[in-house]
């Protein structure tokens, strides 16, 4: 009896402390793998401006220049976006059509970024092309209205949570002071709930930053620095396209294959300091409210 | 909130109303555009992968380079890896989850495990499958099998089945353990016997969830498991295995002159899959917190 209480309980303490092994597994075969790219290709050749590895050129500033702007045009569109709905689902909507809107809002987050891809090929991309008359609906543009589409569900999810996390003593007081609903929204409720926002943004910049099928499949995958303003409007590639595309077609340790490690690497501290960043940001609710998991 | 003041402006009462009136209808507006691009994909997609749906479609083998017949060993592979996920992430997560929430006493190292967690779950997908690779494929030599891909999507999925698990032991109120201990039960007979039972619902929904994500992720599995085109069935672990979101990928961008229908098709058959998990999820969800005592 003694002995099996034991032995389960070192199994227990064994599996709770698994999360730190598989990070550190994570991060010692990558490094295995990717920082021995930097004795074939110096690390002045590696920033510099075009990615071209059939000629050797392995400049990833093309590929960083591409991540950051489809992801920082994702945000400006998701933002102003899921946190509307945040509020709406928070603070206006009548207890019955939050019942209805909440699943669906997790609806879009099921959605495999493989099939919003599918349907950025086959819809979205061609509206563009003609609606904004350009040579390709394959953009930047589209590939960041698809991330959007995927960071929306984070971004209302950790913003309603944020806004359940204002003390209800706040509304009452500036109720009490004569404030309309709007007002306190407004003036009250936003204003306290901004580390959550702030939290909710950072994760959606993680999911964009680091979302490759949708983007892989729409944003037309041409490695080109940002030039101005027409970048929005023309093919780019990002850094999780460029490993998930060309991965495959290279041997194994060689060169272009270390440098697409090493582009994981930069994505992967990337993810770790946004993620623990925000984690020191984030609310818990405290009003007993039931979780949403997702 | 000393520089709060509602009646700064000499605005009328009717003004705020009618401010408030119009900062709701924008927001409802921002609710309607959000929710509808969701309603909007699922249904368009139904409507046009539902001619392709029919018992061969499901059950067959691809012929004509997969231009026609069915998909079947796309379905099979990705059940064969669903199940594989779960095999290896669901007990560990479950009892890491169960040491974060019984075990664990608040000092550096759970503080550790905590960041731990956090980072896992915001690794980039596609740095997930260049770890596979490193670590699966060609270290420990599994080479590109389902085997290397489970392991891969087991170790993505274990943050969200341990902070779920993790969330709905902690929701059993702190009476439950207490009866336990004082009836002469020890700790792991307490946690077995009375709260894993009350949390049970919860675990269930956090693991649905976690492997509807394995389900539908492209990325991991791109370089550790998945295959183009398979003639047959895999037989064992160690063979490659064809996947939906895969399969939607390779017949969307790689095959010219595929027929639309069948693309079509294959998204409708992932989209219900990953849908079905998530109803499954809210039901028991929803069941629990109807049924629950406390």
């Amino acid at each position: 009896m003694k002995k099996t209480e034991k032995w389960i309980t070192n199994t227990i303490r064994i599996a709770g402390s698994s999360s730190i092994f598989f990070v550190m597994m994570i991060f010692i075969f990558l490094m295995r793998e990717g920082i021995p790219a930097l004795h074939d290709v110096s690390i002045g050749r590696l920033l510099s401006k075009r990615w071209y590895p059939i000629e050797d050129l392995y400049g990833i500033l093309p590929l960083i220049s591409g991540s950051l702007i489809v992801t920082i045009t994702s945000m400006v569109i998701a933002l102003p976006f899921g946190l509307g709905t945040a509020i709406y689902i928070g603070e206006i909507a009548p207890q019955g059509v939050k019942e209805i809107l909440k699943p669906l809002v997790e609806v879009l987050a099921g959605i495999p970024s493989v099939v919003l891809g599918f349907i950025g090929i086959l819809v979205l991309s061609p509206l563009m092309r003609t609606g904004l008359n350009l040579p390709t609906g394959l953009t930047a543009l589209t590939g960041a209205i698809l991330l959007a589409l995927i960071s929306i569900p984070t971004i209302v999810s950790i913003a309603e949570d944020a806004l359940y996390a204002v003390p209800a003593s706040y509304r009452e007081a500036a109720y009490a002071l004569g404030a309309t609903q709007w007002q306190i929204i407004w003036q009250i409720v936003l204003p306290a709930a901004r580390s959550g926002i702030l939290n909710a943004v950072m994760l959606g910049v993680g999911r964009s930053l680091g979302e490759t099928m949708a983007v892989m499949m729409v944003t037309g995958n041409a490695p080109t620095l940002f030039s101005g303003l027409e970048a929005f409007i023309s093919p780019v590639r990002t850094m999780t396209a460029t490993i998930a595309s060309e991965m495959g077609e290279v041997a194994s340790g060689s060169t272009h294959y270390r440098i697409l490690f090493f582009i994981g690497i930069i994505l992967f501290f990337f993810s770790l300091i946004i993620n623990v960043a925000s984690s020191s940001l984030s609310v818990r609710p405290k009003r007993g409210k039931d979780q949403v998991v997702s | 909130m000393s520089a709060v003041s509602f009646s700064e402006a000499p605005k009328s009462k009717v003004d705020r109303k009618l401010v408030q009136t119009l900062g709701f209808m924008g927001i409802r507006l921002i609710t309607i555009v959000t929710i509808l691009p969701i309603l909007g994909i699922v249904a368009y997609i139904a409507y046009k992968g539902l001619p392709a749906i029919s018992w061969e479609f499901l059950s067959a083998m691809p012929k004509d380079g997969m231009r026609a017949g069915g998909i079947l060993p796309a379905i099979v592979g990705t059940f064969y890896l669903m199940i594989g996920t779960a095999v290896f992430s669901i007990p560990l997560g479950i009892a890491a989850g169960i040491y974060l929430a019984e075990y664990a006493t608040d000092n550096l190292w759970t503080r550790m495990i905590r960041i731990a967690i956090i980072s896992l779950g915001g690794v980039p997908s596609v740095v997930y499958g260049l770890f596979g690779l490193g670590m699966f494929v060609l270290f420990f030599k599994m080479g590109i099998s389902i085997l290397s891909a489970v392991l891969t999507l087991s170790i993505m999925t274990l943050p969200v089945i341990i902070s779920t698990s993790e969330e709905a032991l902690r929701s059993v109120p702190y009476k439950f353990r207490v009866v336990g201990i004082s009836l002469g039960g020890t700790q792991w007979q307490t946690i077995h016997k009375v709260i894993l039972p009350q949390a049970l619902p919860g675990i269930v929904t956090g693991i649905i969830l976690g492997l509807e994500r394995a389900v539908g992720e492209t990325a991991p599995i791109l370089f550790t498991g998945a295959t183009f085109f398979l003639p047959h069935l895999p037989s064992s672990p160690l063979d490659a295995t064809m996947a939906l979101p895969y399969h939607i990928y390779v017949i969307s961008t790689q095959i010219p002159g595929m027929p639309i229908t069948i693309q079509y098709g294959t998204v409708l058959v992932l989209l219900v899959f990953v849908l079905a998990m998530n109803i499954i999820a809210s039901v028991i969800r929803s069941r629990a917190r109807a049924k629950r005592q406390w």
